[in-house]
């Protein structure tokens, strides 16, 4: 090094650039398809340290354990660059997240712009929170055969048909799964399309006139009690979110309303997971929306986002980092790996090539634009937020099941909404 | 530097004088017993006092995650009041606190009692009976939640091949409010019951047994020398146990994190899973503050009462 080198960095009190060694610490969840986490942790690190020079710490945790970290985060000013958050959350941390919006416009501009619940959750008025990172979708996983053989030979269309298969099924010792628990990813993901498809919704359009209680949220909680007691399995009162796989995969259970992950697992070890016949459960199994009621047909999409945190000092590694790997071909690995689990949180990613690799996997690829957010028909901001993380919606349902009168469940409902909207 | 030998007659002086001082000022009681409390002092101070100021000065204001609140007087508390669920988590936790200490007394008495025998293999079976108390709580109740799934319990899978269920009414553990209180109080006594059993243990080895066989002489059976002796005098050590154990299971977390989430529909929520929910779920810090020293008043009087108990028992 010349003697002005030196004199340039004691003047300036930092090391030259190429000494320097880049660190991003970046927290994501545990993923459903572990291939997905062994591939970010193996290649693209090793890519991400070649092509950008920055050492990657990657740190998968279990998803239900995200908020409690990234709140010890923000109230500390310490901790990882970037988190991974899903659904709404980061619309919980807003005053702590730094501003993405050049690099989200940029992404989004490339890649045939983002789902309008991608842009939702991780936006703030007109400034960027967060990097949409993908979406996950739940379809109902079902056995083709044990629904052909009562008759449906395609994935029942309406509630009512769905109840009257799922009580044939019942009878048979193999219900339809489903969650009315407190998890955070499948009781919301099913019971919240439950209450859009009979006409009923949490707020008005202005996101602070509560609106549940209406003639149309009573009917749904009306229509779920026979429904819960006819054809669904009463284990799901105390799922969580990998109960149903396992239910599924065990053959416990005809159906269930999930991500792909049960298919996956089931393709990926044909030899453990097989029918009463001895063959690969997973040729058996074929995904469907969920039905239709009086009100329309929805789903509840799970948007991930990458939060850079506003007290880290790599804010520029992050912003540099993310624009990499949301770049076509690094994210392709990533995405490609999914196979079909996550939508991309753009709508190019609709054409990639994944979605033909398996006909059986394709239907994913329409969930996000399918998708409403919690808090409908309002934003889905800080009081959704409350409303899903307290269940209030799910525990409407539960205490209807449970015997409450459904009138009651649903002024208790509306009671904590109005609490939560401060009406 | 010049070198001062030790020895010198002056830094022979000044050293003396130095142990001199220090010697004085430890003779003084009062001084050593602030010394001796001083390390004691600077850990409640941290890791105690510290905490609850902190949790004081949040739910006072309307703080969430990332936002310094400002000051709100007692509103997180009214909100609480008016809160179906918090209620429903108030009555859960006395509940819950109620039962699983009342059944960890009496199971815990029970095995002491028996443990206090003399039998082969004794040593064994008393480092054997602290196992649920060493394993980590969350690892155990991990492996509970496998024994009460719907699906696969173990529980289940015994009960039906004795023919005592059938696989359409299979017990769902933990899905029906009433079955799930109960199962994270089983929990919660399997795990507890050695706490209770050893330290009883401990206060039955200090009953002279001159006592018990004077009384034996006397005619009393067993009833009654339990009854009148046993007792009586294991008294302010149940206390205390029963103290540490009211403190412990009121502010409950991981059982019921682990096994229920507090569900189905709020049924077994209890005081710190709220919390939880609202401070860390939800990121309104300072409700979750509010909620966590809700317990606080409870307590206090759970304390007083058991302590004044003790005192009068002592002194009796």
């Amino acid at each position: 090094m010349s003697i002005g080198g030196i004199g340039a960095v004691l003047a300036t009190g930092r090391a030259p650039a190429y000494a320097q060694q880049r660190t991003l610490h970046w927290v994501r969840w545990s993923d459903f398809v572990p291939a997905s986490d062994a591939l970010l942790k193996g290649q693209i690190t090793k890519e991400c340290q070649k092509a950008l020079g920055i050492n990657l710490q990657l740190e998968t945790i279990n998803a239900n354990d995200i908020q409690a970290r990234v709140t010890s985060a923000i109230q500390s000013g310490n901790g990882p660059d970037i988190i991974l958050g899903l659904n709404n959350w980061p619309q919980l941390y807003t005053a702590s997240l730094a501003d993405m919006t050049d690099v989200a416009e940029e992404i989004g501009q490339a890649q045939g712009g983002y789902y309008p619940i991608s842009k939702q959750v991780a936006t703030a008025g007109t400034k960027w929170i967060g990097v949409p990172w993908a979406v996950g979708g739940g379809l109902v996983a079902y056995r083709k055969s044990w629904f052909e053989a009562i008759g449906y030979p395609e994935f029942p269309d309406t509630w009512e048909k769905l109840q009257d298969a799922g009580k044939k099924l019942k009878a048979k010792g193999t219900p339809v799964g489903q969650a009315l628990s407190h998890s955070f990813g499948d009781p919301p993901g099913f019971w919240y399309p439950w209450l859009w498809s009979f006409g009923g919704k949490e707020v008005a359009a202005d996101g602070k006139t509560v609106a549940l209680n209406s003639k149309e949220t009573l009917e749904s909680v009306k229509a779920a009690v026979p429904f819960w007691n006819d054809a669904c399995d009463p284990g799901g009162l105390s799922w969580d979110d990998t109960s149903n796989n396992r239910a599924f995969l065990s053959g416990t259970i005809a159906c269930t309303n999930n991500g792909a992950s049960i298919y996956i697992e089931a393709k990926r070890k044909p030899d453990t997971y097989q029918t009463e016949n001895g063959t690969p459960m997973y040729k058996d199994i074929r995904h469907a929306a969920l039905p239709k009621g009086p009100g329309g047909q929805y789903n509840l999409p799970g948007p991930f986002t990458d939060m850079v945190m506003a007290y880290s000092k790599n804010q520029a590694a992050a912003k540099e980092f993310l624009k990499w790997i949301h770049s076509k071909p690094v994210f392709e690995e990533w995405f490609t790996s999914q196979q079909g689990y996550t939508d991309g949180a753009t709508k190019y990613w609709e054409g990639d090539k994944v979605w033909s690799a398996d006909p059986v996997l394709a239907p994913f690829k329409k969930v996000p634009a399918q998708g409403r957010l919690t808090g409908y028909a309002g934003p889905p901001d800080r009081a959704a937020a409350e409303v899903q993380t307290k269940y209030i919606i799910i525990d409407m349902y539960a205490k209807a099941v449970q015997g409450m009168k459904p009138e009651d469940a649903v002024n208790w409902a509306t009671g904590e909404l109005k609490s939560i909207y401060g009406v | 530097m010049s070198q001062v030998s030790i020895f010198s007659s002056s830094g022979a002086y000044s050293s003396a004088w130095r142990r001199g001082s220090i010697t004085r000022v430890l003779e003084d009681q009062r001084w050593f017993g602030l010394l001796l409390l001083t390390p004691t002092l600077i850990l409640l101070g941290l890791f105690t006092a510290y905490p609850f100021i902190k949790g004081i000065e949040l739910a006072v204001t309307n703080t969430t995650v990332g936002v310094p609140g400002h000051f709100v007087g007692i509103h997180n508390f009214v909100v609480l009041w008016h809160d179906d669920i918090f209620r429903m988590a108030v009555w859960n936790t006395c509940f819950y606190t109620a039962v699983a200490t009342t059944v960890k007394l009496a199971l815990g008495l029970w095995l002491a009692l028996l443990l206090n025998r003399n039998f082969r293999g004794k040593a064994m079976m008393r480092a054997a009976i602290l196992l649920p108390f060493i394993i980590p709580t969350v690892l155990s109740t991990f492996a509970w939640k496998w024994m009460f799934d719907p699906t696969f319990s173990v529980i289940n899978y015994v009960l039906l091949h004795l023919h005592l269920i059938t696989i359409a009414d299979r017990i769902n553990w933990l899905g029906v409010p009433w079955l799930a209180m109960t199962s994270i109080i089983i929990v919660n006594v399997w795990r507890g019951v050695p706490f209770f059993a050893i330290s009883l243990l401990a206060g039955l080895q200090t009953i002279n047994p001159e006592l018990q066989e004077a009384a034996a002489i006397d005619g009393a059976r067993a009833w009654q020398r339990f009854r009148h002796i046993t007792w009586p005098l294991l008294l302010p050590v149940t206390m205390v146990i029963m103290l540490f154990s009211v403190i412990q299971t009121f502010a409950d977390f991981q059982i019921v994190y682990v096994l229920t989430g507090g569900g189905p529909a709020n049924t077994t929520q209890l005081f710190a899973t709220y919390a939880y929910q609202i401070g860390i779920g939800t990121g309104l810090l300072s409700q979750g503050a509010a909620i966590s020293l809700a317990i606080f008043p409870i307590l206090l009087l759970v304390v007083i009462v058991q302590l004044v108990y003790i005192r009068k028992t002592e002194t009796a």
